[in-house]
């Protein structure tokens, strides 16, 4: 017998498989109807209206919001759906304050492509300006209500994938507006930890991950005697590339390298060196915990809004955060170490960070980060930042044949790349780990659970006679859960890799923005990739190994733990609670 | 515990700290202090383990709580569709005048009175009312709410 479940879109046949609503059904359709408030990863919240279609026997419906039937005719372009959607967007466009060319979002921003492609020249109503007020408190986001739609991604991420709720609508009506408790600016935020899930997520120039500092980087690579090295991290190889036209998730360091010396920086290095030496001092941190018995399960600490989180919410855990640095703010010390050491002034070198995230941008201004008041990193620019400064510079970045990395700092092994993807840190750790516990263990190991595509993973490894247990654990409700259940009992781990964004730093604020899990799945492959052409473990890495013996006298030891280690403090709230 | 929280610690014991009751929370808290002060619903918060975004965002969402603090008295003159056209607007100017309230303000700056202008008190055949600390009072003249007020003031200075 034929099959008889389909929907007539259009008048063509489509199968329904399993879509979660006739608006996933119709983008398998190729009709790819551009909208606000759908987000594949989010609950149906049907606020934007603009997936309206009509649908014989219903009339006009939000498709996000109806389940596909067997026997649906959908129609896509009426005279009437055209007309609808039409009024909707003119009605957003009336209602805040659009001036694309005074917008950092200009170029990448679904309201700005909506009105293209609708040819919308005139908006019939009268607009009613919000007020402007351009929160730029944060060092992580800026926030702007007037250009707000009020489609909600932002308050529902917020909750549902990191179970914090630092925003929501409040007030009503006309007044409507999303806020953070008490209407704060979101630098005064006691919930928020960074992550800027809620940008990445905002379909428009209301929440967009800070970028003040680019004018700061391109003054100091213009400065006449400051030297400035930049370092990349791993996730923005395969991010950048893909705003130049290049195929989404392919590695193109060669090509970065290339862009930030013709930029004019003086040094330029990988974040996957110093992630190496993060392994080389976590791990083994780990291993002493572990044959201790304490402290454990060691949580990794790599991921600055999980650390935020864990000071913020979960302060009782901070004895199993890994006092090993973040890879950025390893890589900080070093490179000014190293320049003091051959007789440079510590001030006279900048360092340079870019970085798929916004809590980044944070992490560098934690007092424990400066030295005498000279930051061991100067300043974070995101995947998208560079990409703004490959454009203002008139790099044709897409054209530029591959260069190679300065080193030492620019030396690196796969182990070192794959941390920006979610299970990367993990298994950089142990194939450090086992080599440590059991030197005889050749070959690779088999940690082919930690690279599934999901946000909650586990594995088992027997090394030595002992057993270690690992989780891996990304999207901070999953992290909350998962230390809930270790408290109640319920669950036995010895290590955690935990990672804010769903997915990794591949999915980080300060990335090109995508919609839905395969972007995430192609950035990750081209970690795996490069992971594929390089050495195995951190160990591996020479030149971070002569670190230990020049800088630092040994693995653990006092300088190094001057250098690459660091300190957190309870930030839980407890209003009410006597102490 | 502060001092300050235990009203609302009790309150919260009442309603078996259950966040699905968070409005009835709300309306209990305000009647206790008056006006929902931000530590307090950031302790209300954290007790129902919900973020104080949310209970924000419900707090400014009906005009019945209040986030800045309210008079002793609570004055509602009614400027429902009945009021309106029996002379409301008169007595809200009376009232407005009698409290040197400025335009935009509804609370003095002693914290003794408050005035919310209200849609509708369903009490339309007594238009135009005005409430005083939840006593009604119908057919009320601008002379008339002037007396109530001062009815008030009287009681106060003894």
């Amino acid at each position: 017998m034929e099959n008889e479940n389909f929907v007539l879109i259009e008048g063509k046949k489509v199968a329904i498989e399993g879509e979660r609503n006739l608006l996933e059904l119709i983008r398998k359709a190729n009709f790819n109807i551009t909208t606000f408030c759908y987000q594949p990863e989010l609950e149906i919240y049907g606020a934007c209206r603009l997936c309206l279609v009509e649908v014989d026997g219903m009339g006009i419906v939000a498709s996000c919001c109806v389940a596909p039937k067997a026997g649906m005719n959908v129609h896509i372009n009426t005279d009437e759906v055209r007309r609808l959607r039409r009024v909707n967007l003119e009605l957003l466009l009336a209602s805040g304050n659009h001036n694309c060319t005074l917008c950092s979002k200009s170029g990448n921003c679904k309201l700005q492509k909506l009105a293209e492609e609708m040819g919308i020249t005139e908006i019939r109503f009268k607009a009613k300006q919000k007020p402007v007020h351009r929160d730029t408190t944060s060092a992580a986001l800026v926030r702007d209500n007037s250009k707000c739609i009020l489609c909600g991604n932002c308050v529902r991420i917020c909750n549902e994938v990191q179970g914090i709720g630092a925003i929501d609508f409040a007030f009503r009506g006309y007044r409507a507006q999303i806020a953070t408790a008490f209407n704060k600016d979101m630098g005064l935020s006691h919930e928020c930890v960074s992550c800027g899930q809620c940008a990445r997520v905002c379909p428009t120039g209301a929440l967009v991950p800070n970028s003040s500092e680019i004018e700061a980087v391109f003054k100091a690579i213009n400065h006449p005697t400051k030297k400035v090295a930049v370092h990349i991290a791993p996730a923005v190889r395969v991010g950048l590339g893909e705003i130049f036209g290049l195929p989404q998730g392919k590695s193109i360091d060669g090509k970065i390298a290339a862009a930030l010396r013709m930029l004019g920086f003086d040094y330029v290095y990988d974040t996957a060196f110093a992630a190496d030496l993060t392994i080389v001092e976590e791990a083994t941190e780990f291993l002493q915990r572990f044959t201790q018995g304490k402290n454990l399960p060691q949580l990794t600490s790599c991921c600055p809004a999980w650390v935020n989180y864990v000071e913020k919410f979960t302060p009782e855990f901070i004895p199993n955060l890994s006092t090993a640095r973040s890879p950025m703010q390893m890589m900080g010390p070093v490179i000014k170490a190293d320049f003091v050491e051959r007789g440079g002034k510590r001030e006279d070198m900048v360092v340079v960070a870019i970085m798929p995230c916004s809590a980044k941008k944070g992490e560098i201004k934690r007092e424990e980060f400066y030295v005498d008041g000279n930051p061991d990193t100067d300043y974070v620019v995101t995947t998208v930042g560079l990409a703004r400064m490959i454009k203002e510079a008139g790099i044709d970045f897409a054209h530029l044949p591959d260069a190679e990395f300065d080193h030492p700092f620019g030396t690196k092994t796969g182990a070192g790349v794959i941390f920006g993807a979610s299970g990367g840190v993990m298994e950089a750790a142990l194939r450090f780990a086992v080599a440590e516990l059991d030197p005889k263990h050749a070959g690779k190991l088999d940690l082919s659970a930690l690279r599934a595509s999901s946000t909650v993973k586990e594995a088992e490894l027997s090394v030595a006679g002992k057993t270690v247990r690992v989780a891996v654990v990304s999207g901070l409700r999953n992290a909350r859960k998962l230390l809930d259940d270790i408290k109640a009992g319920k669950n036995k781990y010895d290590f955690i890799e935990v990672m804010s964004c769903q997915g990794g730093c591949v999915a980080g604020a300060g990335q090109p923005q995508f919609e839905g899990w395969q972007a995430r799945k192609n950035r990750s492959k081209g970690l795996y990739d490069d992971d594929a052409k390089l050495a195995y473990k951190s160990q591996d890495n020479k030149d971070v190994m002569a670190l230990y013996g020049t800088i630092f006298d040994k693995i653990g030891g006092h300088k190094a733990h001057e250098l690459l280690h660091t300190h957190y403090t309870d930030h839980k709230d407890r209003t009410g609670q006597t102490k | 515990m502060p001092d300050r929280f235990k009203p609302a610690a009790q309150i919260l014991k009442d309603y078996n700290y259950d966040s699905a009751k968070l409005i009835p929370i709300l309306q209990k808290v305000q009647d206790a202090y008056h006006f929902l002060p931000e530590d307090i619903m950031r302790f209300i918060a954290n007790e129902l383990k919900i973020s104080p975004a949310k209970v924000f965002g419900v707090a400014t969402f009906f005009a019945h709580f209040a986030i800045t603090p309210k008079g002793k008295h609570i004055v509602r003159v009614c400027n429902g569709t009945a009021c309106h056209v029996k002379g409301s607007a008169g007595i809200i100017e009376a009232v407005k005048k009698k409290l040197k309230l400025k335009d935009g303000q509804e609370t003095t700056e002693d914290l003794l009175f408050t005035l919310e202008c209200v849609s509708c008190l369903g009490a339309c055949g007594l238009a135009p009312v005005m409430v005083v600390d939840d006593i009604v009072h119908g057919q009320v003249t601008p002379a008339k709410a002037e007396e109530l007020i001062d009815e008030v003031l009287k009681a106060e200075a003894k």
